[in-house]
């Protein structure tokens, strides 16, 4: 049986009575919509639970999760799960929930292995949701734990062990215990008058100063940046293509799907992808600074619009080893325009 | 910010202090010089403005393009995973334009169209079912206004006093107007004999972007007042709050309220899915965590005076305004102290509190032109008082993230500035 907290209990006979004379229910079934085929429900119905229910036969290795781990997931969660930037860190953080400031991992805190193979599979990688084989996931999986130092470097995981790996913190959460705890405290007759002696400012947000800049500041900003921009365009113009504005347009749009990890434009700065201002008729993996894989530093040649098209349909068919964690664009439309405002964006 | 008062006006506000406050209300100084904004014809007195149809939907005029969402950039990786800020201290009222209500992807917003929707109700039904987005406008329709407030809304302030501004403190809340189904009677068109006994068991609601993100609710509250809705505010949602069909699940948090809502399933207990375990699960000092915290309590923050909406005029009249919530129920009084929490006034509700709805309250005042320490301080249908920081860090600690519904204080200087500030 269910505990609730008992508040949720109240609320919900008080909501009844009140909502009796608007709530619209049909109390008998008005034969809409149709039956969901098996085909379909076995499409959409992934979910993982603790017990392991809902999980696919398959196995993946440590050994092989560090491969994939690399391939997939460095570029954001770093190659030892230890998270680039603000990016999450998905390993270490052991004995530091009651520290200032908790370090929370799958190691450290999350309480089911069924969540981190339940969230890999439905929703990594980032930007590329849904493409990993199921022995894919047992395999990131099986990495995230010895990265953890929960398994030995052979370990396999697999559906048949998965309920033997023992999480650290299962034992961490208690179920909302407010209406215990705090309720009955905070449910009395509040103080109105000489409530304390004196009152002392004890911090100010101005000591810290991370509050955005406000907006007509802001504003004022960013019109001096495009009139400087557009002297620029100025000078440079006889030397510029011209451009299909519409396609720059659309491409702008579709670059929305790479700028989780590519900056373009005067401020762009490296993230876990290179900027990319200038790419098309550039050198490949040819920006100072930037740790490319392997196989796009050997890789010879520039990147005209074919070999960009090429590489944006299939990233990893282009070159295989890539760190870029992208599935690919389907419609060549959505390349052209791309390339389009790529175009836009020179040194 | 500092230039508010000039110099001149600055001496005459000072100067006229004391008479001013004998005045009664409304008895406006005699101006110096006549007003050429009234003793000239002006542009707009003489020609056309606009025809129809200039702006078939309509944004609001150029004069309030501050008035929007904003960001906090150091506050996530990426925009697409990421959360904005109600602008809370440049509106009125209750009702939160969809325009500039606050948004929160967790994979960025789709674009969905209702042709492409389908919402599939699985698990332990009768029969399991398949509805497109016209099926759902076949079913009895209720309306209803309710409070979406993320669970970490002021979570940035249980360190302290950090970012400067109502929109940054409190602002990761709207509250809309919702049209759509209850989920009541979509569960009783699939049939819940199957289930059996309901008391232990959960529906399962999951998005269809990326993220995928879903969470586990129990039956008993998917029974009594979940939507799944349409329309928000008379219009279709907007395509950042989960167009075409989105959860309301009123009085929790933020992260229930599903958007592009794909999937209910029907479950004999919780998944335990990431965004209810590694997430919106809240740490204890001891190092002990409390999950299932879906009920929001309640909170209040003054919205004017604040830091991005600080006094303009001299001493005299001021309406102080704000915003209180419970998601246990009706706010049912709002008290406001001047003085840091040493002595408190009741202020007065614009309309009486509505259950898991945002309520605006004010407190029509003078202002003697000294520094003020101002707070709100809601309380609620059950009769629960919002905490002080130091109540709930005593309880909780600092490491919640979540849940931190205790009550602000802005510091008012004597120019009408106003900082976010904390008090012993």
């Amino acid at each position: 049986m269910l505990k609730f907290p008992k508040g949720v209990a109240t609320a919900v006979l008080l909501a009844t009575t009140a909502l009796a004379s608007t709530q619209a229910v049909a109390s008998e079934k008005l034969g809409l919509g149709r039956e969901a085929l098996p085909e379909e429900i076995a499409a959409w119905d992934v979910d993982v639970r603790p017990n392991g229910e809902g999980l696919p036969v398959g196995s993946g290795s440590v050994e092989d999760g560090e491969m994939i781990f690399s391939d997939n997931c460095a570029v954001c969660h770093g190659e030892f799960a230890e998270g680039v930037d603000n990016w999450p860190e998905l390993a270490g953080g052991e004995g530091t929930l009651a520290d200032k400031d908790p370090v929370k991992t799958v190691g450290s805190y999350w309480p089911y292995l069924s969540t981190a193979w339940d969230y890999i599979h439905r929703s990594m990688p980032y930007g590329s949701a849904q493409t990993l084989s199921d022995d894919d996931v047992y395999a990131i999986v099986a990495y995230i734990l010895y990265s953890n130092f929960l398994v030995d470097d052979d370990f396999v995981l697999s559906n048949e062990n998965f309920l033997e790996v023992e999480m650290p913190n299962a034992d961490g959460f208690i179920i909302d215990d407010r209406a215990e705890t705090e309720y009955p405290i905070w449910r009395a007759e509040p103080c109105m008058e000489n409530c304390k002696d004196s009152v002392e400012i004890t911090m100010r947000a101005s000591v810290l100063n991370v509050t955005p800049e406000d907006e007509e500041a802001s504003m004022q900003h960013s019109s001096d940046q495009a009139e400087v921009v557009q002297a620029a365009a100025v000078v440079e113009e006889p030397a510029e293509p011209e451009l299909d504005a519409e396609l720059v347009a659309a491409g702008e749009k579709v670059f929305g799907k790479c700028k989780a990890c590519h900056m373009v434009g005067e401020d762009a700065k490296a993230r876990s992808g290179p900027v990319l201002n200038g790419i098309v008729g550039r050198d490949i993996a040819s920006v100072d600074g930037f740790r490319y894989s392997k196989v796009l530093s050997e890789m010879d040649g520039v990147w005209t619009d074919e070999a960009l098209a090429a590489f944006l349909e299939n990233p990893r068919g282009f070159a295989k080893g890539t760190k870029m964690s992208f599935a690919g664009l389907r419609k060549p439309e959505d390349v052209a325009a791309v390339t389009e405002f790529l175009k836009s964006h020179v040194d | 910010m500092s230039d508010i008062f000039k110099p001149s006006r600055r001496a005459f506000l000072r100067g006229s202090a004391a008479a001013a406050a004998g005045i009664t209300a409304g008895a406006a100084a005699r101006a110096g010089t006549p007003d050429p904004l009234i003793t000239e014809v002006q542009d707009w007195a003489m020609s056309f403005g606009e025809g129809v149809d200039a702006t078939p939907y309509g944004l609001p005029i150029e004069f309030e393009d501050d008035v929007v969402r904003r960001n906090v950039e150091w506050l996530t990786a990426d925009t697409t995973s990421s959360i904005n800020f109600t602008p809370i201290h440049a509106l009125d009222g209750t009702i939160t334009p969809q325009g500039c209500a606050f948004e929160r992807h967790h994979s960025g917003a789709i674009e969905l169209r209702k042709q492409d929707y389908r919402l599939m109700i699985n698990g332990l039904v009768d029969t399991p079912l398949v509805f497109s987005y016209d099926d759902l406008e076949r079913f009895p329709r209720e309306n209803h206004v309710y409070f979406c407030e993320c669970a970490a809304n002021t979570g940035m302030e249980w360190a302290g006093a950090q970012l400067n501004g109502a929109q940054f403190t409190h602002g990761m809340i709207h509250n809309m107007e919702y049209t759509g189904v209850s989920l009541r009677t979509l569960l009783t068109e699939a049939g819940l004999d199957a289930a059996g006994d309901l008391s232990d068991k959960w529906v399962y609601v999951e998005g269809a972007d990326a993220s995928s993100n879903g969470r586990s609710i129990p039956m008993e509250k998917a029974l009594d007042d979940v939507l799944v809705a349409f329309k928000a505010n008379g219009e279709a949602l907007r395509k950042e709050h989960g167009y075409p069909v989105r959860l309301v699940v009123p009085g929790w948090e933020g992260n229930l309220w599903v958007k592009w809502l794909r999937r209910i399933e029907v479950m004999d207990g919780p998944v335990e899915s990431r965004e209810e375990t590694s997430k919106y699960t809240d740490t204890l000092e001891d190092g002990t965590s409390r999950k299932w915290t879906w009920v929001m309590d309640a909170k209040s923050v003054v919205t004017s005076p604040s830091p991005q909406s600080p006094i303009k005029h001299g001493p005299g009249p001021l309406v102080i305004s704000g915003l209180a919530w419970s998601g246990h129920g009706a706010i049912t009084r709002v008290d406001v102290s001047k003085d840091g929490g040493m002595t408190w006034e009741t202020a007065r509700l614009a309309k009486p509190g509505e259950k898991m709805a945002l309520t605006r309250f004010y407190l029509d005042t003078e202002w003697d032109g000294e520094e003020m320490l101002l707070q709100a301080r809601a309380m609620d249908e059950t009769g629960y008082v919002q905490p002080t920081k130091e109540q709930l860090r005593e309880m909780r600690g600092e490491n919640s993230i979540y849940h931190n519904n205790c009550i602000q204080t802005w510091h008012v200087k004597t120019n009408g500035e106003a900082e976010n500030v904390e008090v012993s």
